[in-house]
């Protein structure tokens, strides 16, 4: 298309220079569900937001979609592209220069709700059933240094995408939603294990016994698919599993560390 | 697909709460902490899912006069900073409160469980900002709004009282006899319809940014808290004041918009036109010639962290900012892409960038493929934040309806004509817990009112009218226009003429938003119905921004007119408080602040000497 010609989309300004079939997936359990394409015009440095966008305001006003942010940091847009679990706001159209088809379905571990929407609530309740970060007692301010904390922070970067827990096979494949909390929730709780200043007893005991820790077999799945980049499985769960084996497995270990504590 | 008033009257919903709060940002969930700290039984409802709102997306820090890392630093500089950033408009009876708490409250976020970046000695880290005469934002990288609504929310889900109600959308306020009784709304997931009753209602809704095209803004600001409010009488105010952020990312196009935090500039990015001059020496304004450095040396060594240097003009208040960029781009001296060059790649290392900017590291190379340790951005100004809305008292936080508060972005007063970056932050969990706090304390002693059939046949007839068979209007057409209208009429620059235009378009757009159309055959997670009630909201607080902006004659912080382009002082203390007339449209009355009285002159004082 020559410069002269140029398309401007007037809901968003976009250049739209481009030209793709996108099937996304329609409909909701009741109403049953089937993969619907349109050809969509778009910019070649538009996001696949901006193309769900598009198929709302030109085809579908109401396909149904969550996105809150388009930045990145909210965690809301998560879905899966040609199989890939990603955050679509993220997601460069650019990147699917060569393929004919772009296909977007919804995160597949969760119910659906309609559309691209999953019914993701027991996240919630996970999160509700873990202890929350308990101070010392009396302290009105807290001192810790920088490098006890960068782990704490490197896990307090979650956006609760919850695109890990869509991709962990014992919950996408083996369903095992009453045992394991998923990796979203064990770099939670690892961040409240390994707080410096959290009073919280028994943690650990519930790390194995309540949330399943020793259920993740080290896949590393749920690391790959992390929009923000942290390393889940090498410096969340696996520090978590060798706490738990120090603590109830390994007498040696946990007479060192009762040592330590003592000192 | 049409609906019928009396059969759904049979099936909405009925719940009651003693403290219903509209919103899960900061404010929000701070207030419902509050509230149930107080025991009282509380009801908070989002139009997203929990820790999803706005808030996630505040980057930079927020402020408090902690004196982490310069001792120098106490409330009255704080109080002083603020009121001057906001061009001495703002309540300065808010601003006391906010700036003597501040320290407190953002302690407190550390023994919910925050983890903020640290000093050498293990204390909370503070960065420079705009506007702010000592390192005073706490932080974490710049990730700041999702550490705080994190933490709230983690916080907030532990009170038995306390329930949360998500992807849930008020629509409309019950009030009789000048006093608040509930709210209607729906639910997204079902579709179902819900009235709510409640003793006190806060509105934390935030903005309203997505008026415009070019906005920093998520989905949510829509302005819904302040048309439920102006809906049902209660008043508005300082609505003509919108800051325009002046590092939004000018490309690639479909991010236009999105934001560059301050945080580049506070760690020593700096601003160049296209001939590689640092241009903001030249717009340096009278009032700010004092705190700022006026050489590029001066500028270096400030740099270098010599105390007595004045900090460089990139961080004067983004009103200030803004403008320059805008002129030069004007003047023809703007970035490829209509902009200005913002450049940390030549100041800090790739390491330093990495570690204290990450999240602007990553966006710009995943979006822009730009790695901006190696070159600089490209950036202009981008609708951001709303300094006016709801008015309160200062003290409670109580609106001139009684029972209903107003906290956080959506409130009008702390930040007067400009918001210094990093005091919204610490607005929300201030005035959120003082929110709280008062609207528990009115629970206790009020009761609940019984809410009439014939009310609640209004409130669904409003919020089902999109299915209305004989509805027209395309949303996604309508809101395309909204925004063109405001970045041509009510943006950054306003004249009387242009305001006038806007006016009689929106009026005309108001009558169209009736005629909105919803499509598809089920209520469920129908985002034609969402949209369509969304820009009613907007429309109708365009059309608010437009007549307060055509009021103030004069330019100040973030307000700028043509046709007037001074400071008028006689003005400063004047207030344009909107409310609805009787004719449906905005009114406009005159209020002022009391003086402000003595002690705290003489704490300005003292941090003019500081
Ligand atoms: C990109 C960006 C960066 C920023 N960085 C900073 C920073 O570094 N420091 C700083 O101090 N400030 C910053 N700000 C400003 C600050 O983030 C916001 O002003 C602040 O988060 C607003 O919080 P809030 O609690 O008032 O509302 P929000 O966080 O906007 O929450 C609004 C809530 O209301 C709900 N809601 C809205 N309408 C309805 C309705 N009709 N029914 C039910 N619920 C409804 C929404 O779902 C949401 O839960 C930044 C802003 C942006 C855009
Ligand atoms: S590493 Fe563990 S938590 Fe992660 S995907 Fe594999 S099994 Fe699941
Ligand atoms: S850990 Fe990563 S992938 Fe999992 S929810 Fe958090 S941000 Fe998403
Ligand atoms: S919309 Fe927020 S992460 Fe995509």
């Amino acid at each position: 298309m020559s410069v002269e010609e140029k398309k401007i989309d007037v809901y968003s300004g976009a250049v739209l220079d481009r030209k793709k079939k996108i099937r996304i997936q329609r409909g909701s359990p009741e109403t049953g569900i089937e993969m619907v394409e349109y050809d969509v015009e778009y910019d070649h440095t538009e996001v696949v937001l901006d193309i769900v966008h598009r198929v709302q305001a030109e085809f579908a006003p109401d396909l149904a979609v969550r996105w809150n942010c388009k930045a990145g940091k909210c965690g809301s847009c998560s879905a899966e592209i040609n199989g890939m679990p990603k955050l679509m706001c993220m997601t460069k159209m650019i990147d699917y220069d060569d393929v004919d088809v772009l296909e977007i379905r919804p995160m597949r571990t969760f119910p659906v709700i309609k559309d691209l929407v999953t019914d993701v609530s027991w996240n919630f309740e996970v999160n509700k059933r873990i202890k929350p970060f308990k101070p010392p007692e009396g302290l009105k301010e807290l001192t810790m240094q920088q490098k006890h904390v960068d782990r704490v922070q490197e896990y307090r970067k979650c956006i609760e995408c919850f695109l890990c827990q869509n991709t962990c096979h014992v919950l996408r494949t083996h369903q095992k939603t009453n045992e394991f909390a998923g990796p979203r929730f064990m770099i939670r709780l690892a961040s409240l294990e390994m707080h410096p200043m959290d009073t919280e007893e028994n943690r650990l005991k519930e790390i194995k016994d309540d949330f399943g820790v020793m259920m993740c077999n080290i896949t590393r799945c749920c690391t790959e698919v992390c929009p923000e980049e942290i390393n889940i499985t090498d410096n969340g769960i696996i520090p978590l599993k060798e706490r738990v084996i120090g603590e109830f497995y390994d007498p040696l270990a946990k007479a060192i560390s009762w040592v330590k504590k003592l000192l | 697909m049409g609906y019928n008033v009396d059969e759904e009257l049979k099936k909405v919903q009925k719940k009651e709460y003693d403290v219903l709060i509209i919103g899960a940002g900061g404010a929000g969930l701070r207030a419902a902490i509050a509230a149930a700290e107080a025991g009282v039984n509380v009801g908070i409802v989002t139009k997203s899912l929990l820790g999803k709102a706005h808030t996630v997306m505040a980057e930079g820090g927020a402020a408090a006069a902690l004196g982490n890392v310069d001792s120098r630093d106490n409330w009255k500089v704080h109080f002083r900073d603020t009121m001057k950033g906001g061009k001495y408009h703002n309540n300065w009876k808010m601003v006391e409160i906010f700036a003597k708490q501040a320290p407190d409250r953002i302690r407190e976020l550390e023994l919910y469980g925050a983890v903020f970046d640290r000093t050498e000695e293990g204390k909370i880290k503070q960065r420079n900002f705009g506007g702010h005469k000592f390192p005073r934002l706490a932080h974490v990288g710049d990730r700041t709004g999702l550490e705080m609504i994190r933490t709230l929310q983690d916080k907030a889900i532990h009170y038995p009282t306390l329930h949360v109600e998500m992807e849930t959308t008020i629509t409309k306020l019950f009030v009789e006899n000048g006093e608040v009784k509930g709210a209607f709304g729906y639910n997204r997931q079902t579709g179902n319809l819900i009235v709510y009753s409640a003793k006190s209602v806060i509105i934390a809704t935030g903005g309203f940014g997505k008026v415009f095209r070019v906005t920093s803004n998520s989905w949510e600001l829509t302005g819904d808290g302040e048309s439920l409010a102006y809906r049902e009488g209660v008043e508005l105010t300082d609505m003509e004041f919108i800051q325009f952020h002046p590092t939004g990312m000018v490309y690639p196009n479909s991010v236009k918009g999105t934001l560059v935090t301050e945080g580049v500039r506070g760690e020593g990015g700096i601003l160049k036109n296209i001939n590689g001059e640092r241009f903001m020496f030249r717009y340096i304004p009278e009032m700010f010639k004092d705190d700022y450095a006026e050489t590029e040396e001066e500028a270096e060594r400030w740099f270098k962290g010599d105390p007595n240097a004045r900090r460089p003009p990139e961080l004067l208040t983004r009103d200030v900012v803004a403008k320059a960029i805008r002129a030069e781009v004007k003047a023809g001296r703007g970035s490829p892409h209509g902009g200005a060059f913002l450049d940390i790649a030549s100041r800090r290392t790739p390491e330093e960038i990495k570690r204290v900017l990450p999240s602007m590291y990553h966006q710009f190379l995943k979006l822009a493929k730009l790695d901006i340790t190696k070159e600089p951005m490209e950036v202009g100004p981008t609708a951001h934040y709303a300094m006016g809305g709801i008015r309160v008292d200062g003290e409670t936080q109580e609106t001139n309806i009684k029972g209903i508060f107003a906290a956080g972005e959506v409130s009008a007063g702390l930040h007067g004509a400009n918001r210094l970056g990093g005091n919204s932050l610490t607005d929300l969990i201030v005035f959120g817990k003082i929110a709280g706090d008062y609207a528990a304390k009115r629970a206790k002693d009020a009761s609940l009112k019984s809410i009439s059939d014939e009310e609640i046949k209004e409130a669904i007839d409003f919020t089902l009218k999109p299915f209305d068979d004989s509805n027209n209007e395309d949303p996604y057409q309508l809101h395309a226009e909204l925004k063109e209208l405001m970045e041509e009429y009510v943006g950054i620059v306003r004249t009387e003429e242009g305001l006038k235009t806007a006016i009689e378009k929106l009026k005309d757009m108001l009558k169209r938003a009736d005629k909105l159309k919803a499509v598809g055959d089920t209520r469920k997670y129908n985002s034609s119905w969402h949209q369509a009630l969304d820009i009613k909201n907007m429309i109708t607080v365009a059309l608010i921004i437009a007549t307060a902006a055509l009021q103030r004659k004069e330019s100040r912080g973030a307000h700028t007119r043509e046709d007037f382009p001074e400071t008028d002082e006689s003005l400063t203390n004047v207030l344009y408080v909107i409310s609805k007339g009787d004719d449906g449209f905005p009114k406009v009355s005159e209020a002022t602040y009391p003086p402000m009285p003595e002690e705290l002159k003489q704490a300005m004082k003292e941090a003019e000497e500081a």
